[in-house]
C-alpha cells in the first residue's frame, strides 16, 4: 500500500496488473470465474510459487495470461494432457487447468475422460458460456438445443453433455457446477479442489453477451436473472438428474467428493517400488 | 533405484539402444502411445524409467503424448516421445507450440511406409520433409538421422544435448530397418558421456524476461514452481513471453527462433565423409540407405569408379555448404534414399545446376540393395 | 440500521461499513455491481471513462456494508470495498492508476 493513495485491489498481487484491463466482452462472466479461482488460490494458503495455471484456446484460455503465476497459454483442447506431463514430472506444483467448454469438451473431449479416468491430481474449471464465444459464437458440445448459434442458424439440432455426469462417470473425484453468481462458493469448491488430491471438476455457468447471448435474444442481465431465479442447489443430487434445462431451472452445488488413488500415488507405488520386479 | 547407464557390451536392436542413450542423456519422463515400429522404445522405457526415478506414461493418443511431452519438459524434466508416421502426423500441431515456446526435448519417428497406415512392419523415409515442414507456419528444427543401433545411442544424446542447448523440439529420423535389426552396441562408462542441460537464468526472479536471447542467440530456461512467474504461449510473444499482437512482435520472434539455428549452424551440422577426398561421383544419402551405400561405394571403386559418401547425419538444417564445396569438383551426385526425391531435391537445389544428379528412390517398404545403387553408378557415369 | 423490533444482542453486533473503490480504467460498464449490490448503494454515473464505458457511483455510501459482493462479482477487478474502521464513511472514484495508462499498449 502506498501512503496518501488508496489502497490496491486485493488480487492485484496475483494479477498481471500491466495487462488488465483484459480483452473480454463487457459482461463477460470468464472475468468473475477467474477472480473467484485467484481467491481461492489466496484462502488455499498454498505457496503461490508452487500453484501452476494451464489453459487451452478461447476466451477462458486467455486467463492464462492474466494470472501473475507460472502459466501455460497451450493448443486448443490439450491443456489437460499439457497439465498432466507437467505433473507428473513435477508432482510438487498444484495444477489448474482452466478452459472453456468447446476447448475441452469438443477438441478436448477425449483428454478430459482420459485424465478424470486417471485420477491426474489436477483441478479442472470450465467456463461455461454454452458456445464458442472467441471465435465468433458457434454451436459447442454445451450448446443446449434449439438454441441459435454462429453455425445453427436454424436452430442446434443436437443436445448437449451433461457435464458432471460425464466427469462423475469418467472418474473424477470432485464434481461441483455453479453460476458466476455464486462466487463464494465457486471460491470454496476451487480452494476444496486445490488441497484434495485427486481430478476435480468445477463446471462454471456464464453468460456470453457477444455471441451466445445477443444470438438468443439474451441480455446479461437476464442470463443473471435466470441463474439467480432458476437455479436451485441440491448437494448431491442424482447426476443423471443434471441436464441442464434453461426453462424449468438448473441445478446446482457439489455434487461428487470422494477419495481413489490418484495417479502419482499409484504409480508411485505400483511402478517404482522395488517389490513389483 | 537402478543406475541409468548400464555400461556394458549389447547384442540389441535399434529402438532398445535409442531408449538406453536417452536415459544416459538424462531423459526422465517419456509419454507415448504404442505404434510399430517404434513401440519397442515405449515398452523398454516403461519398465526402466520408474526404476531409475523417472515418470512413462501411456497417453490417450500421440496429440496428447507430445501435449504431456511439453509439459514434463516445463517442469525441468528432460522428455521425449517415439512413433512412426501416423501418430508423427498428430504430434505436428504441438511440435509447432514446442518450437514457439523453445521447449527443449526430443521427438524419435522410425519411419515406416506411408502414405496413411502403409505398411506398418516395413520401414521407408518418406517423412523426411514432413520433419522439415509438418507444422504449420515457418520455423527451423533439427533432424538427426542415424544408421546403426550404436549411432542411434549416440544421437540420442546428442539429440538431447542440441534440445537443451537450443531450446527446441529435435526429431530423430530413423526407419524401421535400423530400428529392429539388432547389433552390438556399446555403452561407454558414464564419465565418457558428454551431457548438456538447459542454461539456467541468473539474476533477479522478478526482471527475468523469459524469452531474452543470452549469448549465444538461446535465452535461459526456468522451470515451473521456481518463482518466476513464467508466462508461455503460443501466440506471437515478445521476450517477457507476453502474447503482442502485431507484425513487428512476429518479426522480432521469427528472428529469435531462427536465429538462434541459422547462426549456430556449424555446431548443429554434421556429416561423415567416405572415400570423398579423390571421388569423381558424390553418393548422398543417411539412415538405411547410407549402409547401401557404404557397400555401393566399395563396390564400385573395385571397378574403378571414384566413387565416395558423404552421409548426412544431422538432414535439417541441410548441409548446404557440403553440397555446394563437392559441387565443384565431382562430375555427379546420386542420391540413395527411401523414398520418391525428398532429400534429393535438396541435393539438386544445392548444386545450382553445376554437375547432374541422379536418385537412386524406392516406393518403400524394404532398404535399397547396393546392387542398385551400383547399377546407376556404371550407367549414369 | 432501522429495526421494526430491536434485537436483543443489538448492542453486540458490529455492522460493518465499507468504503467502495471504483478503478476507473478497469470498468466496462456491465452494471453487475449496480444490479446486486443488496443495498442498492450503486448507480450508474452520466461520466464515462477513457473506453467510453458508463462507470458505477456509489449513490448511498453510508449504506455499504463491506459486503464485497461488488468486489467478487465484477469480471474486472474494478471495483472493491474496503472495511471501515472507526470513523469515516463515503466512497469516491479512484484516479487512474499510473500502470493503467500504460496497459492500452499491450491491447
Amino acid at each position: 500500500m502506498r501512503p496518501g493513495h488508496p489502497p490496491d485491489h486485493p488480487l492485484d498481487d496475483l494479477l498481471r496488473t500491466d495487462r488488465i484491463p483484459s480483452i473480454w466482452c463487457p459482461g463477460c462472466g470468464i472475468g468473475t470465474v477467474f477472480s473467484a479461482c485467484l481467491r481461492a488460490i489466496k484462502q488455499s494458503k498454498i505457496d503461490p510459487k508452487k500453484i501452476v495455471m494451464v489453459s487451452g484456446i478461447g476466451c477462458s484460455g486467455r486467463a492464462s495470461g492474466y494470472v501473475k503465476l507460472d502459466s501455460f497459454h497451450t493448443t486448443h483442447g490439450r491443456a489437460i494432457p499439457f497439465a498432466t506431463g507437467l505433473k507428473l514430472a513435477r508432482p510438487d506444483l498444484t495444477v489448474i487447468v482452466f478452459s472453456g467448454d468447446g476447448d475441452l469438451f469438443a477438441i478436448g473431449g477425449n483428454h478430459f475422460i482420459h485424465a478424470a479416468r486417471r485420477n491426474v491430481d489436477i483441478t479442472v474449471i470450465c467456463v461455461n458460456n454454452f458456445n464458442y464465444g472467441m471465435t465468433g459464437g458457434q454451436v459447442a458440445p454445451t450448446t443446449p438445443n434449439m438454441a441459435k448459434t454462429a453455425t445453427t442458424v436454424y436452430g442446434n439440432p443436437e443436445t448437449p453433455f451433461n457435464l458432471p455426469l460425464l466427469a462423475y462417470a469418467s472418474g473424477a473425484t470432485y464434481v461441483a457446477r455453479w453460476t458466476m453468481l455464486h462466487s463464494r462458493d465457486i471460491t470454496e469448491s476451487i480452494n476444496e479442489s486445490l488441497t484434495k488430491t485427486g481430478f476435480s471438476f468445477i463446471e462454471v455457468l456464464v453468460p456470453c453477451p457477444t455471441n451466445y447471448g445477443r444470438r438468443n435474444k439474451e441480455k446479461p442481465l437476464d442470463t443473471l436473472k435466470k441463474y439467480q431465479e432458476k437455479t436451485i442447489i441440491k448437494n448431491a443430487a442424482d447426476l443423471t438428474q443434471l441436464d441442464i434445462d434453461h426453462e424449468k431451472g438448473i441445478v446446482l452445488g457439489k455434487f461428487v467428493d470422494i477419495d481413489r488413488p490418484a495417479l502419482g500415488e499409484s504409480y508411485e507405488k505400483i511402478c517404482r517400488s522395488d517389490n513389483m520386479e | 533405484m537402478k543406475p541409468a547407464i548400464n555400461t556394458g557390451e549389447y547384442f540389441i536392436t535399434g529402438d532398445v539402444a535409442c531408449a538406453e542413450g536417452a536415459l544416459a542423456a538424462g531423459c526422465r519422463f517419456f509419454g507415448g502411445y504404442p505404434i510399430t515400429p517404434a513401440t519397442e522404445i515405449a515398452e523398454h522405457l516403461s519398465v526402466r524409467l520408474p526404476k531409475v526415478g523417472g515418470t512413462f506414461i501411456q497417453m490417450e493418443d500421440e496429440i496428447a503424448a507430445m501435449a504431456s511431452v511439453l509439459g514434463a519438459s516445463w517442469g525441468g524434466v528432460k522428455s521425449m516421445t517415439a512413433t512412426s508416421g501416423p501418430g508423427f502426423s498428430l504430434m505436428m500441431e504441438n511440435i509447432g507450440l514446442g518450437i514457439c515456446t523453445e521447449t527443449p526435448c526430443v521427438v524419435v519417428n522410425v519411419q515406416r511406409v506411408g502414405p496413411s497406415t502403409g505398411l506398418p512392419t516395413q520401414g521407408a523415409q518418406g517423412d523426411m520433409m514432413q520433419a522439415r515442414w509438418g507444422s504449420h507456419g515457418h520455423y527451423e528444427i533439427i533432424v538427426l538421422a542415424p544408421s546403426s543401433p550404436q549411432e542411434i545411442f549416440y544421437q540420442t544424446i546428442r539429440a538431447f544435448n542440441l534440445s537443451e542447448r537450443y531450446r527446441l523440439p529435435v526429431l530423430i529420423m530413423t526407419d524401421e530397418m535400423v530400428g529392429h535389426m539388432s547389433e552390438k552396441v556399446i555403452i561407454p562408462d558414464p564419465k565418457k558421456i558428454k551431457i548438456i542441460s538447459r542454461c539456467r537464468p541468473k539474476g533477479r526472479k522478478n526482471r527475468f524476461k523469459l524469452y531474452e536471447p543470452g549469448p549465444n542467440l538461446v535465452a535461459p530456461m526456468p522451470a515451473a514452481g521456481e518463482g518466476y512467474n513464467i508466462h508461455v504461449t503460443g501466440l506471437t510473444h515478445d521476450t517477457r513471453g507476453y502474447p503482442v499482437i502485431n507484425v513487428e512482435t512476429q518479426k522480432q520472434m521469427m528472428d529469435r527462433l531462427i536465429g538462434k539455428i541459422r547462426k549456430n549452424l556449424k555446431d548443429i551440422i554434421q556429416t561423415e565423409s567416405y572415400r570423398l577426398d579423390d571421388a569423381e561421383i558424390a553418393v548422398v544419402s543417411y539412415g538405411i540407405s547410407a549402409r547401401t551405400s557404404f557397400a555401393a561405394v566399395d563396390e564400385a571403386r573395385k571397378r574403378g569408379i571414384k566413387a565416395g559418401l558423404l552421409r548426412l547425419i544431422t538432414i535439417w538444417p541441410f548441409p548446404e555448404d557440403k553440397i555446394m564445396e563437392l559441387a565443384n569438383r565431382v562430375k555427379g551426385f546420386v542420391t540413395v534414399e527411401i523414398n520418391l526425391g525428398q532429400i534429393h531435391q535438396e541435393v539438386q537445389r544445392c548444386i545450382g545446376g553445376k554437375a547432374p544428379a541422379f536418385l537412386v528412390g524406392d516406393a518403400g517398404g524394404s532398404a535399397i540393395p547396393p546392387d542398385r545403387v551400383l547399377e546407376v553408378l556404371k550407367e549414369a557415369f | 440500521m432501522k429495526f421494526w423490533r430491536v434485537p436483543l444482542d443489538a448492542d453486540e453486533i458490529h455492522v460493518s461499513k465499507g468504503i467502495v473503490y471504483i478503478l476507473e480504467d478497469r470498468c466496462k460498464g456491465c452494471g453487475y455491481c449496480i444490479e446486486f449490490c443488496p443495498q442498492q448503494v450503486l448507480e450508474f454515473s452520466s461520466n464515462f471513462n477513457k473506453k467510453g464505458y458508463h462507470l458505477p457511483s456509489v449513490k448511498k455510501p453510508d449504506d455499504c456494508l463491506n459486503c464485497h459482493y461488488c468486489e467478487i462479482v465484477c469480471p474486472e477487478f474494478a471495483i472493491y470495498s474496503v472495511e471501515v474502521t472507526g470513523e469515516g464513511s463515503g466512497a469516491r472514484n479512484q484516479e487512474p492508476e499510473k500502470h493503467n495508462e500504460t496497459s492500452d499498449k499491450y491491447r
